[in-house]
């Protein structure tokens, strides 16, 4: 009875894992791993966590297939008699070892990395960051240059209970913000957590850097972004009823701009979502483009 | 059914029956077996409460944009769902499998302390009463997670001293019923049943107790250190005084870490008695089994600050606990191992506890390995606080704590109330929940890893799809769960006798005993040779 | 190993003093919490717990020592209990560890990173400039405003040399228990008692000095959170522990316990000692270094 249940359900499940698996393209959303790395360390990280993994599948693909051989073979259904061994001092020895030795190899190269996230130390910019209910400001430490950063008005009205508003139409959804944090690319940026409140943690997954913001500490981090673009993170310490909606938002852009964004020759527009030039805009206009979203 | 009459002569005398006065029966009881079926029904009870809230958790996450709850009450949910899981499901499920059975396997009349026994369980009746009822406050149930970070925690509305009380009448209730299992297990043996010669479940619940004993208090030191800095201007939390929070998790994990291995040893322990009997063959490397047990149990308390790396520890720190935690692999590996061997060359069958048991063995595995890929600092940098830890923890919780506690159900239904369950039902309930769950909670590494945040109720919408799969499980795994009770109502009301032995394969005092188990357990020790 | 002796291990049949024992916790707090969150009932509610508490504990000990003295525990019970106390104090010892586990948390790692330390430059460079890591501290805001701390060689050195005094006398008092001195036994379990009242009363004098002179207070910061925390949980345990050590004495007036048989005695002995010993490294830590 279960088998005719079952197999169907199986054989669903097998099918959309294979569609899957053959057209990952296809569909954008079905990321089944972490995303390309944009810094110079991402690559490191990734790496390990694709070495992990490796060592892990085919570990696990062991056990299970030895498991699975088990069944088919030493069943009762089979005619299988029950053997009495219960031990054997040798294969324990065997299995203890192995692990050891795999997971000393792994732990190697896994504090190399520890080491080079630490290493905070001869940044070319510092930035400090301040996780509040619900929002997070950059305070660029060597430049004339502080702002407060929240979600971005579609959003926060899209995600109002039961808003009307399709979240599809939202263009990058819960995960844009009035005004982001810009930075040169191929600098080392330092970044220096805190908080004013609770605590609140720092991520951007495509920069691989996340801190959490202890109210009263500061943390240090750092990343060094190799390509300009826009990258999109959120907050990941769960800091009350905002929590999901403190979106961070990094502008990686060539160095010019980023002395043209300090003059306040450029800024964040939000219907476009990247950085404009100001003077293409009348006076108050910013204003009232922000104010009709 | 010829030893069964034999046994009954020993233990048929009239004062071993149960009072039949409902109160005298089922709330002043002393008795090791009644106070074990309160704590299972009490448990159960808790895991569709816990569910319940799981699956308003899920509806809300079925689709980006908010369609059901505030996210204020989302939290809510997040919070008092793992409280209510961790407290008031699994853990009292052990204690009352540790009640039912633990006299019967060690040869006992009953537990050491049984009126203190009554205690534990009406106490834990009381604390989650309490944290029942915060869901009604001004201002809502807790909702800083049920990890109770301050300065978060501290926001907290009228519920904030109850849900610390509570938290403190639970430690009570598991301190009480530990120090019960430690003493039965070193006190009360039969003559002849050495340490050594203890069934694996009581081995694993001897160590489970020792770490309840010492890690309970220091929950409660922690959530005390709370109340105190909510209430009477104390400053553990508060950098201004000289404070940290970053002080609550380490205090939290001593507690937290050790915990989780609280509610997974005891598996271990059921799994250990469950597959040699369908295995028909003894339990491979028992004394390897016992001293894996014991170094899993010392190494959980120097390994808690892996669920802080990203709290600014220094780089020792960091490596440290790193290190520590990729050892605990290496005990947990000779017990997979182990399991594994013990079926090699049997003579397998597949009745329902078997079948929870291997799918345990199996997915506590893939659980297992993805708890080895966060204890790799650098890469925990990117997994932390991400729904690729929520599938970690939930593979190695239900897929195995609560796989087993099922297991375990199936296993000994029969002994307890003499009748065979509708091993069809059991069937169904297995493929039905190995299937769901991992429609469930699979799909979670890969939000996870995409970048999906935990506890938060709405999310970006590249994550829709997998989220979208993983609620359609959710609700198929709930509600393949009210199979288990059509299960355990079968045996209830049973129509088919079980014998005393009712495994063919089952070794062990308890399986001497008649079906269903006498009132008192061994009135005359038995004797082991 | 158990079933040693001949007669069997007793198994009491049913008992409602745990089921009113959870209703008076339950009661107590119900009340500390909604006293906690304002509620003038508060109070009333939590009082009423603990009559019912107190109550719970007469039955519950009431019936113990009832059985206890009609001679049905063997030596299994009695061993189970013995176990059950070890545990028991095992488990407040982790409760202690966890508080001294703040102390050093404090002067160890958070005081000297808000001065800058490890890898806390920043800490104090952007957020505390003016401020010193030294110990007693109680935090770059200076909560509670200036203090003095407690020295250690007055009133707390004599309250060491009291409680010392106490497990000595405590001792005597065992092995006249043992050897049957019943006189011995009252005179040196009173003292042990009496020197634990006098204890109290000099760490309260210590509390109200604090208070009124030295403004130190449970909220001076953390210097003031832990001194207080850790000294208030130990002398809340010598309190009960001295009234449990008067119930004991009143049973020996009353010619209870044996020379073999006498748990309640040596469990609260157990008890007083773990006390004593908690003092001492209170001394040492809190007052002294
Ligand atoms: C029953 C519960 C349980 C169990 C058993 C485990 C087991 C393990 N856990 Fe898990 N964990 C949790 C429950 C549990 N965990 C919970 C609830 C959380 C989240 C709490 C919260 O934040 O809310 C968590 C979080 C958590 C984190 C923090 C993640 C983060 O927040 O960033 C980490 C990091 O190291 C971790 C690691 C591990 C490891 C290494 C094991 C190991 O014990 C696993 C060992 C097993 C294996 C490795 C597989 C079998 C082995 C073999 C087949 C042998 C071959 C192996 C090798 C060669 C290596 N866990
Ligand atoms: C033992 C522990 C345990 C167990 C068994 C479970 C079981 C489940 N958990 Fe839970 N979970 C935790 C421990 C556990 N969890 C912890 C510790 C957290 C972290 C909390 C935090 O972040 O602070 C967490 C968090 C957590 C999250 C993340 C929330 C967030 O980050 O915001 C989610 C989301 O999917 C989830 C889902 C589920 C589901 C679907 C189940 C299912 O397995 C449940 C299945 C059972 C049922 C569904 C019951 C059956 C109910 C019915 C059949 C309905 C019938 C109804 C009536 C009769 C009224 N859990
Ligand atoms: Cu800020 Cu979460
Ligand atoms: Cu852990």
């Amino acid at each position: 009875m279960f088998n005719r249940l079952c197999t169907p359900l199986i054989a669903a499940i097998c099918i959309s894992l294979a569609a899957f698996a053959v057209a990952p393209e296809a569909y954008a959303a079905w990321d089944l791993d972490m995303p390309i790395g944009k810094s110079t360390l991402a690559d490191e990280i990734m790496g390990l966590h694709h070495l992990i993994l490796i060592v892990c599948t085919v570990i696990c693909i062991g056990v299970f297939g030895f498991a699975f051989y088990t069944f088919l073979t030493c069943r009762r259904s089979k005619g299988a008699k029950a053997a009495s061994f219960s031990h054997s001092t040798r294969a324990e020895i065997i299995w203890t070892i192995i692990p050891t030795v795999i997971l000393i190899a792994m732990a190697i190269p896994s504090a190399r990395t520890i080491l080079k996230i630490e290493d905070t130390s001869g940044a070319d910019i510092s930035i400090k960051i301040t996780g509040y209910q619900w929002k997070w400001s950059y305070d660029y430490l060597d430049e004339d240059m502080f702002f407060y950063s929240s979600i971005d008005a579609a959003s926060s009205a899209a995600a109002q209970k039961n808003s009307g508003i399709d979240p599809a139409t939202v263009k990058n959804y819960l995960r844009n913000v009035d005004k982001p944090m810009v930075v040169p690319v191929n600098k080392k940026i330092r970044i220096l957590l805190t908080a004013n409140d609770v605590i609140h943690s720092w991520w951007v997954p495509e920069l691989y850097v996340k801190k959490d913001a202890n109210p009263g500490f500061i943390n240090e981090a750092w990343f060094e972004a190799k390509e300009t673009g826009i990258y999109r993170g959120q907050c990941t310490e769960l800091c009350g009823r905002g929590h999901g909606f403190m979106p961070i938002v990094v502008a990686v852009v060539t160095d010019d701009e980023y002395r043209q964004w300090l003059e306040g020759g450029l800024a964040w527009d939000q219907t476009k979502q990247e950085l404009i030039a100001v003077n293409l805009f009348q006076a108050d206009e910013p204003a009232d483009q922000l104010a009709a979203l | 059914m010829t030893d069964q009459t034999a046994a009954h002569d020993h233990h048929g005398d009239h004062h071993d029956a149960p009072p039949s006065n409902f109160l005298d029966r089922w709330v002043f009881t002393t008795n090791h077996k009644d106070i074990g079926t309160l704590y299972l029904i009490f448990s159960l009870v808790m895991f569709f409460v816990g569910g319940t809230m799981a699956l308003i958790i899920r509806a809300e996450l079925f689709q980006p944009g908010l369609q059901f709850v505030e996210p204020q009450f989302f939290n809510s949910m997040t919070t008092v769902h793992a409280l209510v899981m961790v407290f008031g499901a699994v853990m009292p499920a052990f204690v009352g499998l540790a009640n039912w059975l633990i006299p019967m396997m060690v040869g006992a009349p009953d537990m050491a302390l049984p009126r203190m026994n009554n205690w534990s369980f009406w106490l834990l009746v009381a604390a989650f009463t309490i944290l029942v009822s915060t869901l009604f406050m001004p201002g809502g149930a807790p909702a800083g997670g049920w990890t109770l970070y301050p300065p978060l925690v501290l926001q907290t509305g009228d519920a904030f001293p109850f849900m610390v009380f509570a938290i403190h009448i639970m430690g009570a209730s598991s301190i009480m019923g530990s120090i019960n299992v430690i003493v039965t297990i070193m006190n009360m043996r039969a003559p002849g049943m050495t340490l050594m010669k203890m069934p694996m479940f009581v081995w694993t619940w001897l160590i489970t107790a020792y770490l309840l004993i010492a890690v309970m208090p220091v929950l409660a030191g922690a959530v005390t250190m709370l109340l105190t800095d909510r209430y009477f201007g104390t400053s553990f939390f508060n950098a201004a005084g000289g404070g940290d929070p970053v002080l609550f998790q380490h205090v939290f994990w001593f507690f937290g870490h050790p915990e989780v291995y609280i509610m997974i040893l005891p598996a271990f322990g059921v799994v250990s008695q469950i597959i040699p009997t369908f295995s028909r063959k003894p339990l491979f490397g028992y004394s390897s089994m016992v001293y894996a047990t014991a170094s899993i149990a010392f190494l959980s308390f120097i390994v808690w600050a892996h669920h802080m790396f990203t709290t600014g520890m220094p780089i020792a720190g960091q490596l440290f606990f790193m290190l520590a935690t990729m050892l605990i692999a290496i005990p947990t590996a000779v017990k997979i191992f182990n399991w594994l061997s013990t079926m090699w060359k049997g003579e397998l069958t597949f009745e329902t506890p078997m079948l929870f048991s291997i799918a345990f063995v199996l997915l506590f595995t893939i659980g297992g390995f993805s708890g080895l890929m966060l204890a790799i600092a650098p890469a925990d940098y990117q997994y932390h606080d991400t729904y690729f830890v929520v599938a970690h923890f939930h593979y190695v919780l239900v897929p195995g704590a609560v796989f087993t506690l099922m297991a375990a159900a199936y296993y000994w239904l029969p002994k307890w109330t003499g009748y065979m369950y509708n091993e069809k039902i059991g069937k169904l309930h297995f493929w039905c929940s190995a299937i769901f769950v991992n429609v469930l909670f699979f799909p979670q590494h890969f939000v996870g890893l995409a970048g999906m945040p935990r506890r938060i109720p709405d999310y970006p919408t590249q994550f829709a799809d997998f989220n979208a799969i993983s609620s359609v499980g959710a609700f198929l795994f709930g509600f393949s769960q009210l199979l288990f009770v059509a299960a355990i109502w079968s045996s209830v009301k049973g129509k088919q006798k079980a014998t005393d032995q009712v495994w063919d394969g089952a070794k062990g005092l308890e399986w001497t005993l008649p079906s269903p188990a006498p009132y008192h357990s061994f009135n005359e020790p038995p004797h082991i040779d | 190993m158990a079933h040693a002796s001949q007669d069997s291990y007793y198994i009491p049949h049913g008992s409602h003093w745990p089921f009113v024992g959870t209703i008076g916790l339950f009661t107590i707090m119900v009340g500390a919490s909604i006293w906690l969150n304002g509620a003038d009932v508060g109070p009333v509610i939590f009082a009423l717990g603990f009559a019912v508490l107190f109550v719970m504990l007469f039955g519950w000990f009431g019936t113990v020592i009832r059985e206890s003295e009609s001679g049905i525990y063997n030596n299994d019970v009695d061993r189970s209990f013995r176990m059950g106390m070890g545990w028991f104090i095992f488990s407040e010892v982790m409760f202690f560890g966890c508080f001294f586990g703040a102390l050093f948390y404090a002067r160890g790692i958070s005081i000297p990173w808000l001065g800058g330390d490890s890898n806390n430059f920043f800490t104090n460079a952007l957020l505390w400039k003016d401020f010193t890591a030294i110990w007693p501290s109680n935090g770059p805001a200076a909560i509670g405003g200036a203090y003095e701390t407690m020295g250690a060689w007055g009133i707390p050195a004599l309250n060491t040399a009291l409680l010392l005094t106490s497990g000595v006398t405590l001792t005597i008092a065992h092995h006249a228990i043992q050897a049957g001195h019943r006189k011995t036994l009252n005179i040196f379990l009173a003292l042990t008692f009496i020197l634990g009242f006098i204890f109290m009363g000099f760490q309260a004098y210590e509390y109200i000095h604090a208070y009124s002179e030295l403004n130190l207070k449970l909220s001076t910061g953390i210097y003031g959170t832990t001194f207080y925390m850790l000294t208030g949980f130990h002398g809340l345990h010598v309190t009960l522990g001295a009234i449990m050590l008067l119930v004991v004495w009143l049973r020996c007036l009353r010619g209870h316990f044996k020379e073999d048989h006498h748990f309640a005695f040596e469990a609260v002995a157990w008890y007083w000692h773990f006390v004593d010993v908690v003092w001492l490294f209170l001394f040492i830590f809190v007052y002294w270094l």
